[in-house]
């Protein structure tokens, strides 16, 4: 399931409903991203994000969500699944993606949540405006988010 | 031919979403590209580096030699940064 949403979720009660009622799910592998209050990796005397905005495609972005979704889904023998994205503006702290996967064993769950989020950081239509102590900034892609989606892709090949 | 915006593209062209008729000669999404940089120093600006732009039309993603026809939704966005 996707949602794409501006309002915050319930981690707790998200969960709740993908196991609801199943006897069959062994394990379920969740991740959470929130906002940071530093920009890249915290080092003394770098600029501190007070707020960010997310921007999105809208259409776009469940279209993209969902074909992620159906390629782990493809995958990975998984029981249920689900993504929550937030945009609009949330400040550090705040939630901003869940991604939780649930199999018979916890290797898929595991596996497909991490592949889940990489894929979905160089796939999905987002984009980050910083609002930092040197002011707005639009936050640049990162060779490390596409080396770390890349890898599902060798693991294809194989 | 209905253009999207999106981040820095929107703000360096000013404007989020646009109806446009380009020349008959522009077939390919490169070509749009070509045509769009011509029309003002904003949109010359916004698609100077074109390794830093990524398109989709009607909604998933493509590359320059995507062909195009009338009614097509494009999207010039950044790479993205969700998650």
């Amino acid at each position: 399931m996707i949602k794409v949403q501006r309002e915050d979720f319930d981690v707790g009660a998200e969960i709740e409903r993908l196991t609801a009622g199943r006897h069959d799910i062994g394990g379920v592998a969740t991740f959470i991203g929130l906002v940071r209050e530093f920009v890249g990796s915290a080092g003394v005397g770098d600029a501190k994000v007070g707020a960010m905005t997310l921007e999105h495609y809208p259409g776009m972005t469940e279209k993209q969500l969902a074909a992620i979704e159906a390629e782990a889904r493809q995958r990975w023998p998984l029981v249920a699944t689900l993504i929550v994205h937030r945009y609009g503006r949330l400040e550090p702290g705040e939630r901003i993606v869940f991604v939780a996967t649930a199999s018979a064993h916890r290797q898929a769950a595991l596996e497909a949540c991490a592949f889940l989020i990489d894929w979905l950081k160089t796939k999905a239509p987002f984009w980050k405006l910083e609002e930092t102590t040197a002011g707005e900034q639009w936050v640049a892609a990162r060779d490390s988010d596409a080396a770390a989606a890349s890898r599902w892709v060798k693991k294809v090949a194989e | 031919m209905k253009i999207l915006y999106f981040a820095w593209l929107r703000s360096k062209v000013g404007i989020g979403e646009e109806a446009v008729t380009p020349p008959a000669e522009v077939k390919t999404v490169g070509a749009l590209l070509d045509w769009l940089a011509t029309r003002g120093p904003k949109y010359a600006a916004a698609l100077a580096n074109r390794s830093i732009v990524r398109v989709a039309v009607n909604q998933e993603y493509v590359g320059g030699d995507q062909p195009l026809k009338d009614g097509d939704e494009v999207a010039l966005f950044p790479p993205v940064t969700g998650g």
